[in-house]
């Protein structure tokens, strides 16, 4: 008999007033019998609506039902063939609006905890040493995956399967692209990242950090020099956009990315003995926007020692972008959320430091282009807010170096790399996907068009 | 040779540091006025420096460093044979020789004279006729001087406490120069202090010569990805590291610039503080 508890098992997490003054991963994950108990959630669908809505096509009722069954080295078998990350998108995948979303069981009650489940299983590898590192014999071919985020190791992970002669040249210091220096240690700790990244290398896939592909060598060289046969560019989202609005260049204006960039890829969560690079302590700090990069900026502010922290958000709570639970953690470990309010200036002190934020109530009007309402601002109501620092966190622009110095390959008005729905762009033999090619989205629709490229890579080498 | 090792390193004063890295992807590849980013060690923060110049056969990509924090500091603890653990390039725009017209004034200012040597070069290679005015505090403080001299037609030495050669300011130099001494430029290059290269560009603006300066903004990741190392240029929001460092002199928000990096001032002498005592450490032990 299934559980037919309306609710999701509950997974522990630290107490809000402890976890927003350190960086430890807030939720804990399951217990095997927790994790067995809510694989009894699942009925096991025939038509498996759940698999319809993951961007990597995780078999899903098969991993939950060898949890069920006890099996976890078979579910982790399972679900690290269908994809190359489980304990990263376990963890940062928006399941609610994905596989979640088409589970039976949410029609009455919550669906089924997907998402944990995978989690669960992937950390139990982990932890017990468990891999899945088979790959098919060398077949000789060469292929250069640009960036070494989400959608260049999945699609690095899965050629490597196939058995392809792959290298991966990351800009930074150290792989893992947003994944390291974007989403926080207490949310995906690093540890995870290294260690799937590790796996990835046990493949074969060879990592070459400090390369900046567009200045270093151009992709032109990547295939007459370095005699690479395919190329995938998944370079990622690139600079932050602003609002736009008098004062943004004031000492104690942070783009999200830097902020983020400071605090994890270069340690600043260590504090200042820990860290040779320098983070600001603010008190009053408001964060523009509603994305999951604006929550990490806020959650990492609040755990930085800002004594209030704001999202400022010029929409309502039902818009709001982010992931349900980063918004719902936020707000349990004190977040302030003032929705319905545009930001229109940032004020500084004599010092050029930021010391107030100009904003305006808005409300909510007609629907726009993107189907929600948009907010119109009341006359009138214009308020100052006295903040420190501001982060704007309003998404980012395609990186240029690429397009630049690529000949021929088509991009956007917005300056995003056109991609077939295969990956392929307007250059033979290169591929793109994640950020690079749609504009900033999520870990795990990157990791899907990871995925999707590198099926059309494997055709494209194997039948030239 | 090792991936990042110093193939040399030359003291150049007490507080300056020459120093050739191996990175032959880079030797290959680099330009005048594009940049590096190293990091010393693990833990290290990405500093961005302005190449020095470039030696292709050996594979070498030159750095000159004013040892003023902490990661300075810890670079020139470092000596031949050692390894840097990060060193990435070259990043930037390079400087646009072609379209400065025949005859251009370059104006550096103390290291920012590591810079502007190697744009003098590449302009003087081109065949344009170069004037390098080199402005330093005092003659001790005075480096590369035999260098400029064989990468210009003309060289201009100044101090501000005039013990060697002109008495005063670059800015004042090149004013001297034009007024007094008929000289002309299609366009004049300043790399140095913010502060120096917004007089410079006060001034070339009252003569309508267009103006390159090389902005020096704070840089996380330098790649065009954190958006920390912006500038206003002429009302928009430029980012150093994808589309300077250098920019029209005459559109550029210096003031804004000159207190962004100021940001981390008392951070950074702590740093320089710890680095202090560490390397002390090191030599009583």
């Amino acid at each position: 008999m299934p559980n037919m508890s309306l609710t999701k098992v509950k997974m522990a997490e630290q107490e809000p007033n402890v976890r927003n003054k350190n960086f430890f991963e807030v939720a804990q994950g399951y217990t095997l019998e927790q994790a067995q108990e809510e694989a009894e959630r699942c009925l096991n669908c025939k038509n498996r609506p759940c698999v319809s809505g993951c961007p990597v096509n995780i078999p899903i009722p098969d991993f939950i039902a060898k949890i069920r069954e006890g099996d976890l080295a078979g579910a982790y078998k399972i679900l690290s063939t269908a994809n190359a990350l489980p304990a990263i998108s376990g963890r940062v995948c928006p399941q609610e609006s994905q596989c979640e979303s088409k589970c039976i069981r949410g029609i009455k009650g919550e669906p089924v905890a997907i998402g944990r489940l995978e989690r669960f299983v992937a950390d139990w590898a982990r932890n017990n040493g468990v891999t899945n590192l088979e790959t098919a014999p060398a077949n000789g071919h060469r292929v250069a995956v640009i960036g070494s985020g989400p959608a260049g190791l999945t699609c690095a992970g899965e050629l490597a399967r196939k058995g392809y002669d792959v290298t991966v040249f990351e800009a930074l210091h150290l792989a893992g692209g947003v994944l390291s220096y974007g989403i926080p240690e207490f949310r995906l700790p690093k540890e995870i990242v290294n260690a799937e990244v590790a796996n990835l290398e046990k493949m074969g896939v060879k990592i070459e950090t400090n390369m900046v592909i567009g200045k270093v060598l151009s992709i032109d060289e990547l295939f007459e020099e370095e005699k690479f046969e395919a190329v995938f560019i998944g370079s990622g989202a690139g600079l932050p956009m602003f609002a736009r609005i008098p004062g943004e260049s004031l000492v104690g204006v942070f783009s999200a990315n830097e902020y983020l960039t400071r605090i994890n890829l270069m340690k600043g969560f260590r504090g200042d003995k820990g860290s040779e690079t320098p983070v600001m302590h603010s008190k009053n700090v408001a964060v523009i926007g509603g994305g999951n990069v604006a929550m990490d900026a806020a959650r990492c502010a609040k755990r930085m020692g800002a004594e209030n922290v704001y999202i400022v958000y010029r929409r309502g709570e039902a818009e709001l972008p982010a992931r349900k639970e980063e918004v719902h953690h936020a707000m349990e470990e004190g977040i302030i959320f003032k929705f319905l309010t545009a930001p229109l200036a940032i004020e500084g002190d004599d010092k050029g430091h930021v010391c107030k934020m100009k904003c305006i109530q808005m409300q909510l009007g007609e629907p726009d282009a993107s189907g929600r309402r948009r907010p119109v601002p009341v006359e009138g109501s214009e308020f100052e807010m006295e903040v420190d620092c501001v982060i704007p966190a309003l998404g980012t622009s395609p990186n240029p170096l690429i397009r630049s110095t690529t000949p021929g390959l088509d991009t956007n008005a917005k300056g995003c790399i056109v991609t077939a729905e295969n990956g392929g762009t307007s250059r033979e033999g290169v591929f793109a996907g994640g950020d690079a090619s749609t504009g900033a989205a999520t870990v795990i629709l990157a990791m899907g068009a990871g995925k999707t490229a590198s099926k059309a890579i494997d055709e494209y080498i194997q039948n030239k | 040779m090792k991936k990042y090792e110093i193939a040399l390193k030359k003291p150049l004063k007490p507080d300056i540091t020459m120093m050739e890295i191996y990175a032959p992807l880079i030797a290959k590849k680099a330009k005048a006025g594009q940049f590096i980013i190293f990091r010393v060690d693990e833990e290290g923060e990405r500093v961005p420096l302005t190449i020095a110049g470039t030696d292709k056969e050996k594979g070498t990509v030159a750095i000159i460093f004013q040892k003023v924090g902490g990661s300075t500091l810890a670079l020139d603890a470092l000596n031949e044979g050692d390894c840097l653990h990060d060193f990435v390039g070259p990043l930037g725009v390079p400087t646009n020789i072609a379209e400065m017209g025949k005859k251009v004034a370059v104006v550096g200012g103390g290291a920012g004279c590591a810079i502007a040597y190697p744009i003098a070069k590449a302009l003087h290679e081109a065949g344009v006729e170069v004037d390098v005015i080199a402005g330093f505090r005092n003659k001790d403080l005075i480096i590369l001087e035999d260098e400029m001299k064989a990468a210009c037609t003309n060289l201009y030495m100044c101090t501000d406490i005039g013990d060697y050669g002109f008495h005063g300011f670059g800015t004042d130099r090149l004013k001297k120069l034009i007024d007094e001494e008929g000289k002309t430029y299609d366009h004049v290059v300043a790399i140095g202090p913010l502060m120096m290269m917004k007089f410079v560009c006060r001034l070339t603006a009252q003569y309508n010569i267009p103006t390159t300066i090389s902005m020096n903004p704070i840089m996380v990741d330098g790649t065009g990805m954190c958006g920390c190392c912006r500038v206003t240029v002429g009302g928009e929001t430029k980012f150093a590291c994808v589309d300077g460092p250098d920019f029209d002199g005459h559109l550029v928000d210096f003031d804004e610039t000159i207190a962004r990096n100021r940001s981390y001032m008392e951070f950074e002498a702590m740093k320089k503080e710890e680095h202090i005592c560490r390397l002390r450490g090191k030599t009583n032990a």
